[in-house]
């Protein structure tokens, strides 16, 4: 009997130790007090869009925040690409060699924190009363819990504990030549529906004998061009309120709605009303050339949008005179309009030394002071995540100075702004789970197939659409996701079985005790 | 986990063969390779149901083509999905295709080296100007040309001559490299991203005057990484000093050469 206890034990030792393949960090315990005499490095995994403001942003966070805390130096690490980040974590986490901080996003982080520990539950650092949000010994003016955005805030919560804050916000809209769309004959109205984008779009693909386009006189024009599909196929089915996911992870995709989604995008595509980025290149570029009516873009992407635009990629011979007006997203209810809350968070994560993991806590919570958030917001469509930053003067000043000039001030950028700011009761954001990512992409891969499917001559029916859905699910493994990945489920499967093996043993420790007390009572 | 660490992605970017070559000494191929590997000469004859570069040229847009071209340069091999993909620069002996995202495991990607020979099916794109294979995939053939960089110095200023050698392997001579403008605004000879907002490691941007206009050259990070000679060599740039260069004719809204080589005159 007592071999079977040790078995047990060492199962669960076994199961404890071996869940990842890897030696997990402990834990994060809150240190009583944070070591000032004590020297640390904290490495941050930074995220630009390639925008010299933005790193001028960070840059100055660090240098403030380290005349702060001369005990704490920052290193940080540029990308200008979340997917290059994620996978980078994802390859750091095996060799426990992770940042201690990083802008990432929630979905990233559903998959990173199926590691031990790997990412540090912030509630306990959030909720401290020294160094915590608004703490009595944070250096600097810290924003309190209450005054994050409670919706943003909301998105960091995994499994009832916030692995992440907010960053940023953005969203995406509809960047359009208005002088081509009332040229066209229509107006422009306050929210526009996906019928009315398609129109418009059709209409604008009538062409002159001689094959230029009607509309520019030119050799090329897309009407219509899309930039995150992915984005595309998630708004639509939400304001359908068709099938995506669900919490606990289960794939909902693949349903009559997206089939009936993706049949009216390729009609659009073979009428040539309709391209994405992926297949055609960037809206920016396009709508700026006069070569296209309507750019969906990221908030975050419009100073790359109109004829002042401060950031381009074309010739300035090449670009065309225009009238810029920006919509929220198309809707197919406009009087209950649904956009995409995304833009990045910073999660921290954890370290053997407690006191690393305040270092990096003090910093990720400086990137919510209020110069951090104003500056960086200013920068692109960005709008901050606190309440604090957004009531100040200078962001205030910054919103009412729209148009004085095309580049702090740059009127789209700030009309793109002030449509999220305006709008964040009406944005959502997607569950997340591990596997969240794969589905995701999976989204945005069936409008890109179709549209090249279309493109390169196929016949794209209901055949077709079947065999996508099976295709993708292969792909991005969507199979294999459900009921065996969620972490919005209380606990995630390996905790589940790890849970299970305790309770196991503790029953076996019982039956034994018992049985020695049993036999001890005979004797 | 394991199997999430194992599946999911990391970009491999390995710095490509001999696209990167050296700084300061320009590298003329020659009968024989650097490496002293003898190169076949071909005569660029087709196999059966294989376009030639003219054909090719003429399909359209969207069309699918099935090609032999011989690899110049790797950008880098990763995976997306758990599907390997990679980036080529290929040339036959009439022209030049770029293969982007090719399918192909990480075995295959490491058995092709400068000149080797294959056989591509994939679909004629274009993305901002940019001629390109794209969903392609592609079969190792006996065969070996690597191409010699055309001078393209007379006809640089000339974008409907110019267009016609898009990523074919050149040389350009006699530039002079000339100001951009950095993060802070001021002078620099080169950028780190196209607007100084980078970092050592990402691309580098740098202007060149030709005959009174002026370029933007690229060092790709991914063909010619941080330690590659190409991106010293850059990095050690001042304004005003004349170069030569070499690369490939990368197109991106206008020409955007990717180069490989520069030598300080």
């Amino acid at each position: 009997m007592k071999n079977y206890v040790k078995s047990l034990l060492v199962a669960v030792l076994l199961l404890c130790s071996g869940c990842h393949g890897k030696q997990s960090t402990g834990a994060f315990t809150m240190p009583d007090s944070f070591d000032t005499s004590k020297q640390y490095e904290v490495t941050f995994w930074a995220k630009n869009d390639t925008n010299k403001n933005q790193t001028a942003v960070y840059q100055q966070a660090i240098d403030d925040f380290e005349k702060l805390y001369p005990n704490i130096k920052i290193n940080m690490r540029l990308y200008t690409d979340y997917g290059k980040i994620y996978n980078d974590v994802i390859t750091n986490i095996s060799t426990n060699t992770t940042p201690d901080v990083c802008i990432t996003y929630p979905d990233h982080i559903a998959t990173y924190i199926s590691g031990n520990n790997t990412v540090v539950p912030l509630n306990t650092l959030m909720d401290n009363e020294k160094y915590g949000l608004g703490g009595s010994k944070v250096k600097f003016d810290s924003v309190k819990k209450d005054e994050i955005i409670p919706e943003y805030l909301q998105e960091c919560e995994l499994n009832g504990q916030y692995y992440a804050l907010p960053f940023m916000r953005s969203s995406e809209v509809v960047y359009m030549n208005a002088d081509y769309v009332h040229a066209l004959g229509y107006e422009i109205p306050d929210v526009l529906t996906w019928d009315y984008i398609f129109e418009v779009a059709e209409a604008a693909t009538k062409k002159n004998a001689d094959g230029t386009y009607a509309l520019n006189g030119q050799k090329i024009m897309i009407p219509f061009i899309y930039k995150s599909t992915d984005n595309m196929m998630i708004q639509m089915l939400k304001q359908k309120g068709a099938g995506y996911s669900d919490e606990n992870g289960t794939i909902k995709i693949f349903n009559d709605d997206t089939k009936e989604i993706l049949g009216e995008i390729a009609q659009h595509v073979e009428s040539g009303a309709f391209s994405t980025f992926k297949i055609s290149s960037y809206p920016a570029n396009f709508l700026n050339a006069g070569q296209c009516v309507f750019a969906i873009d990221s908030t975050a992407g419009s100073t790359w949008m109109g004829t002042n635009a401060p950031l381009s990629d074309i010739a300035e011979e090449n670009k065309v005179n225009f009238d810029t007006e920006v919509r929220i997203v198309p809707q197919y209810d406009v009087n209950h309009p649904q956009m995409i809350s995304q833009g990045p968070s910073i999660c921290v994560f954890n370290k053997e030394d407690p006191n690393q993991v305040v270092a990096s806590w003090l910093f990720a919570q400086y990137l919510l002071s209020d110069k951090v958030q104003v500056g960086y917001s200013e920068t692109e469509g960005y709008v901050p995540v606190t309440s604090k930053a957004r009531n100040t003067e200078s962001y205030q000043s910054y919103l009412a100075e729209e148009g004085e000039d095309n580049d702090s001030h740059y009127s789209v950028k700030i009309e793109a702004t002030k449509l999220l700011l305006n709008n964040v009761e009406n944005t959502f954001t997607t569950p997340v789970f591990n596997g969240s990512t794969s589905l995701r992409d999976a989204a945005g891969q069936m409008i890109e197939d179709v549209a090249k499917g279309i493109r390169r001559h196929k016949k794209v029916d209901d055949t077709f659409i079947e065999n996508e859905f099976e295709n993708v699910k292969s792909l991005y493994r969507l199979d294999s996701i459900k009921g065996t990945t969620s972490i919005n489920s209380p606990f995630p499967m390996e905790a589940k079985l790890l849970l299970a093996s305790l309770v196991l043993a503790w029953i076996g420790i019982i039956v034994v005790i018992l049985l020695r007390k049993y036999r001890k009572c005979k004797i | 986990m394991n199997k999430i660490l194992s599946t999911v992605l990391s970009a491999a970017v390995v710095a490509s063969l001999a696209g990167c070559s050296s700084a300061t000494t320009s590298s003329k191929k020659s009968a024989t390779s650097e490496e002293g590997t003898s190169i076949v000469a071909e005569d660029g004859t087709k196999s059966e149901g294989v376009m030639t570069y003219a054909e090719y040229v003429d399909a359209g847009t969207d069309s699918e083509v099935t090609i032999e071209t011989y690899v110049q340069a790797k950008q880098g091999w990763w995976e997306d999905n758990g599907v390997g993909k990679a980036t080529v620069y290929t040339q036959d002996q009439e022209g030049a295709y770029f293969l982007y995202d090719v399918e192909m495991s990480e075995e295959d990607y490491d058995k092709l080296t400068e000149g080797t020979k294959i056989k591509v099916t994939g679909y004629k794109s274009e993305w901002s100007g940019e001629v390109e294979i794209t969903d392609a995939t592609f079969e190792i053939e006996e065969g070996n040309y690597v191409a010699e960089p055309v001078d393209l110095t007379k006809i640089f200023s000339d974008e409907n001559e110019l267009i016609k050698h898009q990523n074919e392997k050149f040389s350009v001579n006699g530039m002079t490299v000339s100001a951009s403008k950095d993060a802070d605004g001021n002078d620099a000879a080169y950028l780190y991203n196209y607007d100084g907002s980078g970092t050592e490691g990402d691309d580098l941007y740098f202007n060149v005057d030709l005959d009174g206009k002026t370029y933007t050259f690229t060092v790709e990070s991914y063909l010619c990484g941080k330690d590659s000679d190409v991106y010293k060599a850059v990095e050690n740039l001042k304004i005003g000093d004349t170069i030569d260069c070499e690369g490939f004719l990368y197109w991106y809204n206008g020409v955007n050469p990717h180069i490989t080589s520069v030598t300080v005159k």
